[in-house]
């Protein structure tokens, strides 16, 4: 019977929430941490293909990214629907390669130049015409370093 | 008038309550806008461009691995036949050379594989080839390392690693895709 004696103690259980602010920030940290700010639209269907030798690219500011694949379906009727490059939120041409290149050269100071490398971000259903003569235009701009960029292969 | 600035002072903290409604506003922003790249993929170093013909080296015909993938999609290696799955074992057998046989390469450092594709080959066939090849390579290194540091390839420290790779070189050598095959 001494159970439900205890009406005094309804008012007054109330969640600490004091280190809630800690908890929050916590994550706002790690969110900050892990964000890419995204700065290009998509405009070509990029699936990287699977493999398992993987590198990982660690100097954001020292990547660029060129992407290869078709045209999404809201661009179509501009661009078509075979393979296109896109670089930075545009869509260029293989001759823009070398000054797309050279642009980012110059915001990164000079010692760290040979470590920019040009990550390639390429549909899985391209051929590799087109891959190769942006390859060609890679090396003709003396831009050695290239990442084919992967999804990770989960056997 | 001692007691009551004593309280004062008690009370005199700032309300930290509306903390956790600012920190949930900027957690809410990064959840949105975060796109958590996958940045991983394989490394390569592309040669040097030049506009003269390439001079034609002479390589003794044991120590190249000739791998062909067509528009097909299909790999021939030293011309026959094979399967991109078995592609690993027998580049690795080709590198290290085991049983000193006289068709595969003279020393580790002496291995060229050789990789020419169509202009119609798919992309992904390609990485396949290009992964196995890597994978081949990074085994043997890890193994060389093994023995020789007792550790992993990727622990050791850059003069170490300098070691191995003159042990193991990763010669690749690509050459210009032939015209076949449809593009689109």
């Amino acid at each position: 019977m001494s159970r439900f004696r205890k009406k005094r103690g309804k008012s007054s259980p109330s969640i600490q929430t004091a280190s809630l602010p800690d908890i929050i920030f916590m994550l706002l940290f790690f969110f900050m941490v892990v964000t890419v700010l995204r700065d290009a639209e998509i405009i070509v269907q990029v699936t990287t293909p699977e493999a398992t030798e993987l590198t990982s690219l660690e100097r954001k500011s020292l990547v660029h990214y060129i992407y290869i694949g078709r045209p999404v379906e809201r661009y179509q009727h501009i661009y078509g629907t075979s393979p296109r490059i896109q670089m930075g939120d545009a869509i260029r041409g293989l001759g823009d390669i070398a000054m797309f290149v050279g642009e980012h050269r110059l915001r990164v100071p000079e010692n760290q130049v040979p470590a920019i490398t040009t990550s390639l971000r390429v549909d899985q259903e391209v051929t590799m015409g087109i891959v190769t003569d942006v390859k060609t235009e890679l090396r003709k701009a003396e831009q050695y370093k290239v990442n084919y960029s992967t999804r990770p292969r989960i056997d | 008038m001692a007691r009551k600035s004593a309280r004062d002072r008690m009370s005199n903290e700032i309300n930290a309550g509306a903390m956790a409604d600012i920190a949930f506003l900027l957690l809410i922003f990064f959840l949105v806008t975060t796109t958590i790249m996958e940045d991983r993929g394989i490394l390569v170093r592309l040669p040097p461009w030049s506009d003269d013909e390439p001079e034609i080296v002479d390589l003794n015909q044991r120590n190249v691995l000739s791998i062909l993938v067509n528009a097909q999609n299909q790999m021939l290696v030293r011309g026959e036949p094979f399967e991109v799955e078995n592609l690993k074992e027998r580049a690795m057998e080709f590198i290290m050379n085991p049983n000193n046989d006289p068709d595969l390469a003279e020393s580790p450092s002496d291995a060229v594989i050789s990789l020419k594709n169509d202009r119609g080959t798919r992309y992904d066939a390609y990485i396949e080839v290009y992964n196995e090849i890597m994978a081949a390579y990074n085994t043997l290194r890890d193994e060389a390392s093994q023995r020789q540091f007792g550790a992993y390839y990727d622990d050791l420290s850059l003069a170490q690693r300098r070691i191995i790779r003159a042990e193991i070189p990763m010669i690749i050598s690509e050459a210009e895709p032939t015209d076949f095959g449809e593009e689109d």
